[in-house]
């Protein structure tokens, strides 16, 4: 194999990988604190849809990438009132929010879907994702804030006894969740395929969610994780493109297949999920407890 | 009293309303994407707009898009089945069975499958012969390659596809001895990251020519993002990749729909088979991209359109060899339909093998 095809195949990897990286730490942050939030697709998609437009209208990528955010904020804000302050079961609400991200982000493009766009250089987003997955890596261990989001994801009856303001945490890191799966979005519909059509995500959502699980709620393993997924599905192509018979349908599936087989993995042992999963994930807080 | 008089007013609306439109027929359609594909099911749109123009107030049309090839189709079908709709148009192929299950539930209700082999009293197949677009395109890219490699992007194997490849890399080693195809499986008919993803890979082992049976146009935008040459699909996909762009094939279902359409108001609807291509216009060409093409070439294509029209040029010309090296179609003899429709095998000189 000479070099450049090596490079290449990196270069391609790096490329198609980054999204997961972005919804993944987003995700992960969002249910270190206790929060399961399904609707990464939703936010992923308006978020997609909402930088599009802003670039056809503006012309400028800096404001497309900040009503890309904006959406973010707004979408997932209406998640974190529901799920926090209106105490709605979070799965049910999660998948509430992908189903009207979806149906929006098609009725909002519908009139821009086929405008030709130039595309942003995806290698500044790239070089962020990982300085990212280091911050919050940083963030989660080793500062003050960080600790009290897990804590509240481990125990908030604890972390509210302790004084710890529950809601106000959660409310951001499910922000912070939020703008990154619509950076995700961003990055999808003006970088990686400089286009809008309808459900152009195709359910990278899902396999975000997915690694999250995988990398058994730690930064450094879910950016592993990503490129292992991201890895594979662009060596699957390779090897096809190079000849070899590889069964396709079953390399689509190996996102969710590996991420089952972790969940058997650490649900086998008591200690080991205890040790991995945030505690009080997916269980609605009440004050008055 | 108000209450009273406008009900009895709404009653008497819905009565002339219902009145006004009881001959209307109603006319529904699943599609497998989103209309704003700017390929398959933006093209199916186009046919279902057409159509309307064309018969004006004596039908209405209805759509459900993104309709998943599972057990969600028959759900989708049976909605549209339950709701009155007089004809319904199924367009992808992994709908057969499906439209099937529902054709039998109701036998007073007209199906019609795009790309299909199954039909019933109810239910009619209809499909346009791409392939002889593959051979114009095959044609092409023969003598356009520089590196004797032709990416090619696909969606799931299945007979309409494998055709598809089969008749282009005839045509492509009819001019060109030495071409290669190098074929990545994306088992998605849609999905514009992966498609992308694919596109680069290919260009990345030295492809110069993308080709896709896919159908969104990051294939095309990758093309001339990495400065090599494409074919779009299923509708003219110029604007988006101008220096790539050299021609799509294009779909063209709005007469047909019109058609049956009209059969179906008139009362003389029949379950028939219909496969047309270049002659009866429902497969064109999108122009050909004078920038990048020789016009000696752009002529050469225009006359094998001519002759698959007359019928003098075949996309399927004998002899044909399967990988294994037997002779499927005799010289002197072309292809028939029934193998076409069935085509499961690579022709010799395609590497690798038809995923099972």
């Amino acid at each position: 194999m000479n070099t450049d095809l090596i490079i290449g195949i990196l270069n391609i990897v790096l490329i198609s990988t980054t999204p997961l990286v972005f919804a993944g730490i987003g995700e992960l942050v969002t249910e270190k604190s206790g929060v399961l939030n399904l609707g990464l697709e939703g936010l992923m998609l308006v978020g997609a849809v909402t930088g599009f437009i802003t670039l056809v209208l503006t012309g400028n990528y800096f404001y497309s990438l900040f009503f890309s955010i904006i959406s973010g904020v707004i979408l997932s804000g209406i998640f974190a009132f529901l799920v926090l302050n209106l105490m709605t079961n979070q799965i049910a609400t999660g998948l509430a929010l992908t189903i009207f991200g979806i149906g929006l982000s098609a009725m909002l493009g519908k009139k821009f879907s086929g405008t030709p766009i130039e595309g942003l250089n995806p290698y500044f987003f790239i070089l962020i994702s990982f300085l990212l997955v280091f911050l919050v890596s940083y963030f989660l261990s080793k500062t003050k804030s960080g600790l009290i989001i897990r804590a509240v994801g481990e125990n908030h009856n604890s972390a509210y006894a302790l004084g710890y303001n529950v809601i106000k945490t959660r409310y951001m890191t499910i922000i912070f969740g939020g703008v990154m799966s619509s950076i995700a979005g961003f990055y999808i519909s003006i970088c990686y395929a400089p286009m809008w059509q309808e459900g152009m995500t195709a359910g990278r959502g899902w396999i975000a969610l997915a690694l999250v699980v995988f990398a058994t709620w730690k930064p450094w393993r879910l950016l592993v994780g990503a490129y292992i997924f991201g890895g594979v599905a662009i060596m699957q192509m390779n090897l096809q493109a190079i000849g070899v018979k590889l069964p396709g349908q079953f390399f689509n599936m190996m996102p969710y297949l590996a991420t089952i087989i972790v969940l058997v993995f650490i649900s086998s042992n008591k200690l080991r999920l205890k040790l991995s999963a945030p505690a009080s994930l997916n269980i609605s807080f009440e004050k008055n407890q | 009293m108000i209450r009273k008089i406008l009900t009895i007013f709404s009653f008497f609306t819905i009565i002339s309303v219902s009145a006004l439109y009881a001959d209307q027929k109603k006319i529904g359609f699943i599609y497998i994407g989103p209309p704003g594909d700017h390929g398959w099911t933006y093209m199916h749109d186009q046919g279902r707009i057409y159509m309307e123009n064309a018969l004006g107030d004596s039908i209405s049309t209805t759509y459900i898009e993104n309709v998943p090839e599972n057990a969600d189709a028959v759900r989708a079908i049976r909605k549209l089945a339950a709701s009155g709709h007089d004809l319904i148009f199924t367009t992808s192929f992994n709908y057969m069975d499906q439209t099937l299950e529902v054709a039998k539930e109701f036998p007073d209700v007209k199906f019609e499958h795009a790309t299909g082999f199954k039909r019933m009293d109810n239910v009619s197949t209809y499909s346009a012969r791409f392939y002889e677009g593959r051979t114009i395109i095959g044609h092409i890219a023969g003598k356009m390659t520089k590196t004797n490699t032709i990416g090619y992007i696909v969606s799931f194997p299945i007979p309409e596809v494998i055709r598809g490849i089969n008749a282009f890399y005839l045509a492509a080693a009819k001019v060109n001895p030495d071409v290669k195809i190098k074929i990545i499986w994306n088992y998605s008919w849609y999905d514009p990251g992966k498609e992308a993803d694919a596109a680069n890979t290919l260009i990345n082992q030295g492809a110069d020519i993308i080709v896709q049976h896919t159908d969104s146009y990051a294939p095309c935008q990758a093309a001339e993002k990495a400065g090599v040459l494409a074919f779009g699909q299923a509708s003219n996909q110029e604007a988006f990749c101008p220096n790539a762009h050299m021609t799509s094939i294009e779909d063209i279902w709005g007469p047909y729909y019109a058609a049956k359409a009209q059969a179906v108001v008139d009362g003389t609807w029949g379950s028939e088979d219909t496969w047309q291509g270049f002659k009866d216009g429902m497969v064109e060409m999108s122009p050909y991209n004078t920038k990048l093409l020789p016009l000696d070439i752009i002529l050469e294509a225009k006359n094998m359109e001519t002759a698959i029209e007359n019928g003098t040029l075949h996309s399927f010309e004998g002899p044909i060899y399967n990988q294994a090296g037997e002779l499927v179609v005799k010289e002197g003899e072309v292809a028939d339909d029934g193998m076409l429709a069935g085509m499961m095998f690579y022709v010799q000189g395609i590497d690798g093998e038809v995923p099972q």
